[in-house]
């Protein structure tokens, strides 16, 4: 530990701590701070929380950090892009597009991409992140999932878990339909079609959102202040809510030796995992940044200025939105009467598809512990394999929304593979009701056999209690050492500093 | 058996001679005709290319381009061709789409079965057969790229992609990429109609138009690449493909690199209680997670 590092804490007698750090600029700051708002106590506990030492941790940082890069890339795009609808007629660098007539939005895009210095890599790198943001807060879900960390007492924290992957949902889309591109024009006229066609309200709600028929005068600015603002500041704090939930809560663990109910055992704050962190902040920041230099997106100077009657072949949403897209082509075209009104057919696959998905995983905590009996609290996660049902039940579930993100492609695949683009969307048809049930049963399958492999009876074989309780008893040396939190049973008492 | 072949042959020897002095006697005529004209040397053109389309188009398209049905339904064989004109049998053959092996066959581009001067032939032949569109020249000189890309956009982009990539249509029918059509081969797709696509005359896209269209299809072959690797320009689909083969990939690397505990920190460098706790879970963990143990 550096002479940089503030005083660890009543063992070090007062004088000799003064003595050896008050002569660095940080202990002198850091005590004129506290000594007059205090925060020493905050600053220690924070600096001693524990972080368990697997790997898959570390995932939901991955989001943490493609959202920092988000804020960072965005503010810079926002000093150069002009949310207006207004026409306006293009006079810049890009020479195919001149004297072309356009929003101002899709032209200070342009401009963005070929006059503003670094705008273009800003812009790549912005829309890599929101890419990769959504995916790892995806793969961070799953781990969760999977693990079985969303049980009680951390129901709460899936709920916002959730809400925000929603809200990054949103926000994506609000992002990438700003431009006023071809491709993006095409994208809100499906939106617009999928909002009408809700029972009842769907003419109010597009009205509301558009201000008046596709497309609408305000939807751009709009859309702007959604995706500058308000949803980012609500991620911000629900972020925070979820950050402190998990120090309060503490992090679940895998089971292993001298790992309890009622312990962490891993890393400190700092300086172990502080370090680890900040490693991986700017290892995440290398990786958007080489795909934002390196790799194209979205070039909206090939799609050219939306015009509402025109549409260009391959109009696919980003991939968070893709398997929307492919429920709608994978839907046949029925549509239904009832009570002498007609159901629109994008209700099915965009309403009602969307809603059962994020209703169901809001739900899932209750729901298994409803169908398991278990009301108890968990800080230990179960390894995939010991939870066969739950397990299959989750890879059936991504196979089904693959198979409707390939539906959502069936005109690239079809043309990259010389296929019938009919013959495609006949197959994802059959696909999405054969495919999952046949992934279920091998994931379950596969469990199992892992599982008597290990010798380890599985959920079904076994009181699911009994795992923890066994884990607890045939664990090597309790490790009751420095980097271990010594905390009561109960997660919700306040974090003792150790 | 000599002797009993030697009737068949003289014979076969007699419809030779018959058939060359019939063609020389119409070549002959047609001279007599026409002089040494310009015209002179298209009608060889014509002759030459009547030959190779009754070598190689025939048992489909018919003696005239009249088509030739199947067994089911009208011209199932193959389609008429007598109003294809120059532009339709240039496109058809410059880019290899024609001959088929198989007449079931879906026409792809491929290495042209004929020379240019051979194309030149048939496309002669074909075009005196009806009323088709001519050939257009395209002068690219004082194109306008803008003009072009709003044509473009208006009327093509629905089936090749606004990127020129090709696109699919139902059953199993695609549109072609742009990415290798040469200005004569757009030129002569627009005005003669392929397949699917549907013809733009005059009315639709006008003279310049063409012209601005061809230098903006020409310009799609090599688009302004800025922002680094293309991958495909076809969307978001490939976007979303290297999204997670090679970011989520990446960054999972990343994290498997600084979140997990390298074997070698616990050995001589560690201090001893760290040593003590690996040798003892060592001894009790049967598990091969390799995270086991809580030294700082």
């Amino acid at each position: 530990m550096s002479a940089q590092s503030p005083p660890r804490g009543p063992t070090v007698p007062r004088t000799r701590a003064k003595k050896a750090a008050g002569r660095t600029a940080t202990f002198r700051g850091a005590r004129w701070v506290d000594e007059r708002i205090g925060g020493a106590k905050f600053a220690r506990t924070a600096l001693n929380k524990v972080f368990p030492d697997h790997w898959s941790f570390m995932i939901g940082e991955l989001a943490l950090y493609c959202f920092v890069t988000l804020l960072l890339t965005g503010t810079y795009l926002t000093f150069f892009f002009d949310p207006s609808t207004e026409t306006t007629t293009y006079h810049g660098s890009y020479a195919p597009l001149r004297g072309v007539e356009m929003t101002r939005a899709y032209r200070s895009a342009l401009e963005l991409s070929f006059d503003v210095r670094a705008g273009l890599v800003m812009r790549q790198i912005h829309h890599w992140a929101a890419l990769l943001f959504l995916a790892t807060i995806v793969v961070h879900l799953a781990r969760v999932f999977f693990t079985g960390a969303f049980r009680k007492p951390r129901e709460l924290n899936w709920i916002i878990g959730v809400t925000l992957l929603t809200l990054a949902i949103f926000n994506g889309f609000a992002g990438y339909s700003l431009l006023d591109d071809q491709l993006s024009g095409t994208g809100l006229r499906i939106a617009y079609s999928i909002a009408l066609s809700i029972p009842l309200v769907g003419t109010w709600v597009t009205s509301l959102l558009f201000g008046g028929e596709f497309p609408g005068a305000d939807i751009i600015e709009r859309l702007y202040v959604i995706h500058i603002l308000l949803i980012p500041a609500a991620i911000t704090v629900l972020l925070a809510g979820h950050l402190y939930l998990v120090v309060r809560q503490k992090h679940t663990q895998f089971p292993g030796p001298g790992r309890r109910e009622d312990n962490v055992v891993g890393e400190r704050m700092w300086p172990t995992y502080a370090a680890k962190a900040v490693g991986l902040l700017f290892l995440t920041v290398s990786v958007l940044s080489m795909l934002g230099g390196l790799v194209q997106i979205n070039p909206i100077w090939v799609f050219g200025p939306f015009d509402p009657a025109q549409v260009s072949s391959a109009s696919q949403p980003d991939w968070y939105m893709g398997w929307l897209d492919g429920a709608l082509r994978i839907m046949p075209g029925w549509e239904i009467r009832a009570f002498g009104f007609s159901i629109p057919n994008p209700f099915f696959p965009a309403v009602l598809l969307a809603g059962l998905t994020f209703g169901l995983l809001y739900a899932w905590p209750f729901l298994e512990a409803r169908v398991t009996g278990d009301h108890d609290l968990h800080h230990l996660d179960d390894r995939p394999r010991q939870r066969p049902v739950r397990t299959a039940l989750g890879v059936a579930t991504i196979s089904f929304y693959a198979i409707c993100f390939l539906g959502g492609a069936s005109d690239v695949l079809s043309t990259t593979f010389g296929l019938s683009v009919n013959a495609v969307l006949w197959t994802m048809r059959f696909a999405l009701f054969i495919v999952p049930p046949i992934m279920a049963w091998a994931t379950y399958r596969l469990c199992k056999e892992l599982s008597a492999r290990d010798g380890v009876p599985t959920a079904s074989q076994v009181d699911w209690r009994e795992i923890p309780h066994r884990l607890r008893h045939g664990s090597g040396p309790d490790d009751g050492d420095a980097d271990e939190n010594e905390d009561d049973d109960d997660p919700a008492a306040a974090p003792a500093a150790s | 058996m000599n002797h009993a072949d030697q009737p068949e042959r003289r014979h076969r020897r007699h419809r030779r001679l018959a058939l060359v002095s019939v063609l020389g006697g119409v070549v002959g005529l047609t001279f007599l005709v026409v002089g040494r004209a310009p015209a002179g040397a298209d009608s060889d053109l014509e002759a030459h290319g009547r030959s190779l389309y009754l070598e190689g188009c025939v048992s489909c398209h018919g003696t005239k381009g009249q088509g030739v049905g199947g067994s089911g339904g009208d011209n199932e064989r193959g389609p008429r061709i007598t109003d294809a004109g120059a532009a339709g049998a240039y496109y058809m053959l410059s880019t290899g789409r024609m001959p088929l092996n198989d007449p079931n066959e879906q026409p792809h581009r491929k290495d042209p079965a004929y020379g240019p001067k051979d194309i030149d032939a048939l496309v002669a032949f074909v075009a005196s057969l009806g009323h088709g569109p001519a050939l257009t020249k395209v002068d690219l000189a004082d194109a306008s790229l803008a003009n072009g890309g709003l044509v473009f956009r208006a009327d093509c982009q629905a089936c090749h992609s606004a990127s020129g990539s090709g696109g699919a249509l139902s059953y199993g029918r695609a549109a072609p990429s742009l990415r290798e059509a040469t200005p004569e081969q757009v030129a002569a797709a627009v005005r003669s109609g392929p397949g699917q696509m549907p013809v733009f005359g005059q009315g639709d896209v006008d003279r310049k138009q063409l012209r601005d269209l061809v230098a903006y299809v020409q310009y799609l072959r090599h688009p302004s690449d800025r922002g680094g690797l293309a991958i495909g320009r076809v969307g978001p689909v490939p976007e979303g493909f290297v999204a997670w083969s090679v970011g989520v990939v990446l960054l999972l690397a990343c994290v498997f690199w600084i979140g997990t505990r390298s074997p070698i920190r616990s050995r001589p460098g560690a201090n001893a209680d760290a040593d003590a706790d690996a040798d003892a879970d060592a001894h009790t963990n049967a598990d091969s997670d390799a995270d086991v143990g809580s030294e700082p």
